[in-house]
């Protein structure tokens, strides 16, 4: 491993070469701001690149280490999604009426990342305040997929996905609401994990929509995703919604057996339009899981032709709640004409403020909790949501952990579906029904399309069991190498194709 | 029922957002669309199922009324668009 590039590493690999001695938590933040230097013209994974915050946290785990420390993240670098409020470091959320907004404090997770001693090398790159499915609705510039630049990352958390498949940190934070981190993770070629509802704090992450967000981490393999989970995951009295159960030891389950264990197949996840290589390749993943010793059963998950319905009634109507705060009073933009009342500055301030998409979905909540359609639309999203939940209730008790495609293709192209909101919003028909039932799942590489564009396996677990899509994942990338592969240098290969 | 530019207007006002006209058309479409797929929800049968508002059975957590932030308000108020000192300032609100 010694003579692979520092930025090809895993975490795993950095620490061993830390607690040897061999660098430095300094040598290796310069190594990665050199690289991000390098292909962000590219790639665009980044809105800030935090060069004196990664130096000066760098220096600070060296301290530490020198002292005895250890740690599984001490002295790794790392990105955050632009979502994460991180004091004296602006934070935008990827849109306008932010531009400019440096909070004055951290989020939970940003604490806890900090207090394990991980180096801050950016922020980056997201669709506006989370809503959408490429990085196209950022409002500075959409994120290229490292693999093809003509290709979007997929998101919201693309810039998070495509820092780590580029080299440009060795793990990242983003959030997923409907898929915001699994979908970029299999369109990057990279690991990612959206924990179960409650157990990663949402304190200080800007809110989408409250009752679906979850904070994960991107890295290059499951066990790197365990590390990383294991020190942001935990008890927050500071969000109402996080639950005060004990973290398991996410990296000791990682024991590479799943013999005995039993993988569901939910039929209705292999839907029509699936592109072919993407069904072969989830297919011959589960049959390997197969013959690692799992059983393999087929069950049923019969409501999933309505979570795409449901997901964009309630998460709208959560996010027009939600954005009401960008008011022009508090942060953030003002705009306002020199005679306009304050109805008049709010209106001018949100129309300047916010990007289309936004809007979209304010108007879409707004419109599904006005008087006369609550019942019809809301409520109607709450009881079939309650449907989705029961049908993964039924399906565990036929299984351990469920097996499916992450999305029905890979990558698709830059600007193929910023036209058609509806087109874009089915590129997460596979993943939304997790956030809908609060569920844990994984994503992870499992295979590579004909043109060399990644295909991306979900498992996923019982609430509160991410150890069980942890296990079965990585005993996967144990007996796999899909995970070893790295892209090409941005830009050098197969750019130029927008 | 399809979406008017009348209901476009109507739910922009209601959400404290202003519209250019070519968007008010624009945005009138989309929902349209949107709002006809998600109309498929309409052939689902949930007689007697209870709607999920959350999916984390919690009770609300009650902690002391106590403050426990450090009190900053410099620091606070300096995101702000326009202030006085530690007030915020909007434009007139009573004719």
């Amino acid at each position: 491993m010694s003579t692979k590039n520092p930025t090809d590493w895993t975490i795993a690999e950095a620490r061993k070469s830390l607690e040897a001695g061999e660098t430095s938590a300094l040598d290796l933040a310069r190594a990665f701001l050199d690289r991000a230097a390098s292909v962000e013209p590219a790639v665009h994974a980044l809105l800030e690149r935090t060069t004196d915050r990664a130096l000066s946290d760098a220096r600070a785990a060296d301290a530490r280490r020198a002292k005895g420390e250890r740690g599984p993240l001490l002295g790794i670098p790392v990105v955050l999604k632009d979502i994460f409020a991180t004091r004296g470091i602006p934070t935008t959320c990827g849109s306008r009426i932010l531009e400019g907004f440096v909070p004055p404090y951290d989020a939970d997770a940003v604490e806890r990342l900090s207090r394990a001693g991980a180096v801050l090398v950016g922020k980056s790159n997201l669709d506006e305040f989370a809503m959408g499915s490429s990085t196209e609705n950022s409002a500075f510039g959409p994120t290229a997929n490292p693999w093809d630049t003509g290709r979007v990352a997929g998101g919201s958390s693309g810039g998070s996905a495509a820092a780590v498949a580029a080299g440009e940190c060795l793990a990242s934070l983003g959030t997923d609401t409907g898929g915001s981190i699994r979908l970029p993770a299999s369109y990057c070629g990279v690991c990612g994990m959206k924990p179960t509802y409650g157990r990663v704090s949402r304190y200080g992450v800007i809110a989408y929509a409250s009752s679906l967000d979850q904070v994960g981490p991107f890295a290059r393999t499951v066990a790197d995703l365990a590390d990383v989970l294991g020190v942001i995951a935990g008890h927050d009295p500071r969000d109402s919604t996080s639950v005060p159960a004990p973290v398991p030891d996410y990296a000791a389950a990682l024991d590479g057996r799943v013999a005995g264990l039993r993988i569901g197949v939910p039929r209705e996840y292999f839907v029509p339009g699936m592109a072919p290589e993407v069904e072969a390749a989830v297919r011959e993943a589960i049959e390997r899981l197969r013959s690692l010793g799992a059983t393999i059963v087929e069950v049923g998950l019969p409501h999933t032709k309505y979570a795409v319905a449901t997901y964009y009634l309630v998460a709208p109507a959560e996010a027009s709640s939600n954005l009401a705060r960008y008011d022009g009073v508090r942060f953030g933009l003002r705009k306002a004409a020199a005679d306009a009342n304050l109805l008049d500055m709010y209106r001018e301030t949100r129309d300047a403020g916010f990007g289309a998409e936004v809007k979209r979905r304010i108007l879409l909540g707004t419109y599904a909790l006005s008087a006369g359609y609550y019942d019809a639309f809301y409520l109607k999203a709450q009881k079939a949501r309650t449907l989705i939940r029961d049908d993964f209730a039924k399906a565990f008790a036929e299984c351990d952990v469920l097996a499916t495609p992450v999305a029905p293709t890979v990558a698709f192209g830059l600007g193929e579906k910023t036209e058609d909101p509806l087109a874009m919003y089915l590129s997460d028909v596979l993943t939304i029904s997790v956030n809908l039932a609060g569920l844990p799942a994984l994503a992870l590489p499992c295979g590579f399309d004909g043109a060399g564009l990644p295909i991306g396996l979900q498992l996923i677990a019982p609430a509160f069991r991410e150890e069980a899509a942890l296990r079965v994942g990585d005993a996967f990338q144990r007996a796999t190498d899909w995970h070893e592969r790295r892209p090409p240098a941005p830009g050098a290969a197969k750019g130029g194709a927008r | 029922m399809p979406v008017s530019l009348e209901d476009v207007r109507h739910i922009a006002l209601l959400a404290r957002l202003g519209l250019a006209p070519a968007e008010e058309e624009r945005l009138r479409r989309d929902l349209d669309s949107i709002l006809g797929y998600v109309a498929q929800l309409e052939s689902l049968d949930v007689s007697g199922v209870e709607p999920t508002a959350h999916v984390v059975d919690l009770p609300t957590p009650l902690r002391e009324d106590r403050a426990t932030n450090p009190e900053r308000p410099e620091e606070m108020v300096e995101n702000a668009p326009d202030r006085d000192r530690t007030f915020l300032r909007v434009p007139k609100i009573i004719e």
